[in-house]
């Protein structure tokens, strides 16, 4: 049981939960609501790949929410009021979203600061930058969105895979690979193991913080697109607080928060979990929506307990290892 | 102690100088007068509106100094604020105070326990709390903005003692009384000890366990004071609102007051300093008629300037060019 790996445990307490769920409201167990989790969580899998990647090198990203918030006021205006094809807007953001992202790697590493106060600052900015834009709820009328909003694939049942959620699935996958495939991957965790080992092994250090956090902040820019496909709006108030359920989501995925272990699956298993708590109170229709929280709460607090745990196991039996003559 | 007054000097000056701005900006800044026994003017209100703010950083500083972090007072704000405004119109207010200070204090408990017993690092153990407090807030209020009447309660947040507003007086005995524990004993020396190098204080005999705790349940009662005098002052409680984002204020006025996230040395009164030095950068934009979305863009340039300034690179690269030592 204790050599499980935390992504098998986290896949048990999904399969758990929507057991309990089908159980308890038929309806759940449909292609119809399993096509809905895809759909309305796919912006938050989308950011919490990229957060996977930021975590698993020992950093943390705080300015996701931010940078989505950015992403939909700015998509709005570019479409709507400054009349850009959407193409290019989009193009526009996702480069404004790497190169921030970017930044925020460059002062992390150059500067020696500990990456969630930068991240902080980086949260008030690109807040601060999406008010000074718009402070109003824009539609989006072009009609690009109205075509991702009607294509669909049909699912047997009535379930209907949107674009959105291709997107957030295809994200997912080039994640996975990239994580677990690549030479640059396979630096993401050894950064987290260890930095001084990963300078001393001729890693260069900086390019790999740079690069992580560039892809942190293009992977909220896309989450930010898929955001304003799913309201056909942008807004600069939202998103807000989105920093803690995607940091909620990875943990629970079974990536360690102090780095060097966890797994893109992993997170987007954790996404389908909060958004099961979600459908489960929708169902429910008493519950209110703060029990989300408490639910999540709850759950994390289980996952870095065991975390934690494990920690504590290996370095024992690391010691006795080592008082071994 | 030169280098300390020297470092103090920033802070006091950089206070100023923004007062100064405000002043430019509205010529009444500095009035001050003296009406139904109390003190109304600007520099009051500065005082009255930093001191949740204040009050969280002093118990955020002794957290910071022990390279911590408690990312939860935000929600133990609403934690408090939603007791004590639940129970006002049918409890005497001692009562009230207590427990609501109470569920702070075991707030600091819990955060301290998962820090100091289960060894787990502050930004990932407060986090927990962080996303469960507001739920657990909403619990209490049942998800309505909780009201009450009782004017107990409401004097808290303003009324006034010697013409000063009471949130100014709660935050002056406050900073008295952490003050007078951490610096009359040896407490700050165990918590400056436990924040440079844990692992050495411990060798050394520090109950660094019991310093944490102590530390973090002191950061518990200062937010869920901050969250009383935060409900007192709009008469009612709002479980998704109340201290929204303050941990970050926090933070940053324990940042600006030169306590470096890296543990070790720290200051209360310049923490508290940090705090009316961000009240004073707002009222300032509020007062000028820039829409008050700029304060966000305002502030992360300050908390990057103060990072950039305390980097150590930054005064590694500045030594090289004076030629002095760093």
């Amino acid at each position: 049981m204790s050599r499980l790996p935390p992504v098998v445990i986290t896949a048990m307490v999904l399969l758990a939960g929507f057991v309990i769920c089908a159980i308890q409201f038929p309806a759940i167990a449909s292609t119809r609501v399993v096509a809905n989790l895809l759909t309305d969580n796919a912006f938050l899998a989308v950011v919490a790949t990229g957060m996977t990647f930021v975590i698993i090198s020992g950093g943390i990203d705080l300015s996701v929410g931010s940078v989505i918030g950015f992403t939909t006021v700015f998509v709005a205006l570019a479409i709507e009021a400054w009349g850009m094809p959407p193409w290019l807007a989009f193009l526009a953001v996702l480069s404004i979203c790497a190169l921030f992202g970017a930044a925020m790697g460059g002062i992390i590493h150059h500067f020696d600061l500990p990456p969630f106060i930068v991240t902080l600052a980086g949260m008030f900015l690109a807040r601060g930058v999406s008010f000074l834009l718009s402070t109003e709820s824009l539609p989006i009328s072009a009609p690009v969105y109205s075509a991702v909003s009607d294509f669909a694939l049909r699912l047997p049942g009535g379930g209907r895979v949107t674009a959105i959620a291709l997107i957030m699935l295809a994200v997912v996958i080039a994640g996975a690979g990239l994580l677990h495939l690549t030479r640059f991957g396979a630096n993401v965790y050894a950064l987290g193991g260890s930095r001084t080992t990963t300078a001393l092994m001729g890693i260069p250090v900086g390019t790999m913080t740079v690069r992580i956090y560039t892809l942190s902040g293009l992977l909220s820019g896309l989450a930010g697109i898929v955001f304003s496909f799913y309201t056909a709006s942008g807004y600069s108030l939202s998103a807000v607080g989105v920093e803690l359920d995607t940091i909620a989501a990875v943990v629970i995925g079974g990536t360690l928060l102090t780095g060097g272990q966890g797994s893109v699956i992993g997170t987007f298993l954790g996404v389908l979990i909060q958004g099961l708590i979600q459908t489960y109170i929708t169902f429910d229709g008493t519950l209110s929506s703060w029990w989300t929280k408490i639910v999540t709460g709850v759950l994390l607090f289980a996952f870095i307990a065991l975390q934690q745990t494990m920690i504590t196991v290996a370095r024992r039996s690391a010691a006795r290892a080592g008082a071994r003559p | 102690m030169k280098f300390r007054s020297r470092r103090g000097l920033a802070q006091f000056v950089a206070l100023l100088v923004i007062l100064l701005v405000d002043r430019l900006v509205s010529p009444q800044f500095f009035d001050l007068r003296f009406q139904d026994g109390r003190l109304f003017g600007s520099l009051i209100d500065v005082l009255n509106r930093g001191a949740p703010v204040a009050l969280l950083s002093l118990g955020m500083v002794l957290v910071i100094a022990t390279r911590g972090i408690d990312l939860s007072v935000g929600a133990v704000m609403a934690i408090a604020g939603a007791i004590a405004a639940s129970l006002a119109d049918s409890h005497a207010l001692p009562l009230v105070l207590a427990v609501a200070l109470g569920a702070g204090l075991a707030c600091g408990l819990w955060n301290g326990i998962l820090v100091a017993v289960f060894g787990i690092q502050p930004i990932i153990a407060t986090l927990i709390l962080m996303v469960a407090g507001r739920g657990i807030a909403q619990l209490i209020t049942e998800g309505r903005i909780v009201t009450f009447t009782s004017g107990d309660l409401a004097w808290l947040g303003n009324g006034s003692v010697l013409g000063l507003p009471a949130p100014v007086v709660i935050l002056a005995g406050m900073l008295i009384v952490t003050a007078a524990v951490v610096r009359g004993s040896a407490f700050g020396l165990l918590i400056e000890a436990t924040g440079g190098n844990a692992r050495a204080a411990e060798l050394a005999g520090v109950g660094t366990r019991a310093t944490l705790l102590a530390v973090y349940a002191w950061c518990g009662l200062c937010a869920a004071l901050a969250g009383i005098i935060a409900a007192a002052d709009i008469l009612g409680a709002d479980a998704n609102n109340a201290g929204l984002w303050l941990e970050l204020d926090a933070i940053l006025a324990v940042v600006i007051g030169g306590t470096s996230l890296f543990g070790g040395r720290f200051s209360l009164v310049l923490a508290v300093v940090g705090a009316l030095i961000i009240q004073a950068m707002n009222t300032g934009i509020l007062l000028s008629g820039y829409p008050p979305e700029l304060n966000l863009l305002v502030k992360s340039v300050v908390v990057l300037t103060v990072l950039l300034l305390q980097s150590s690179r930054l005064t590694a690269i500045a030594s090289r060019f004076s030629g002095g030592k760093p």
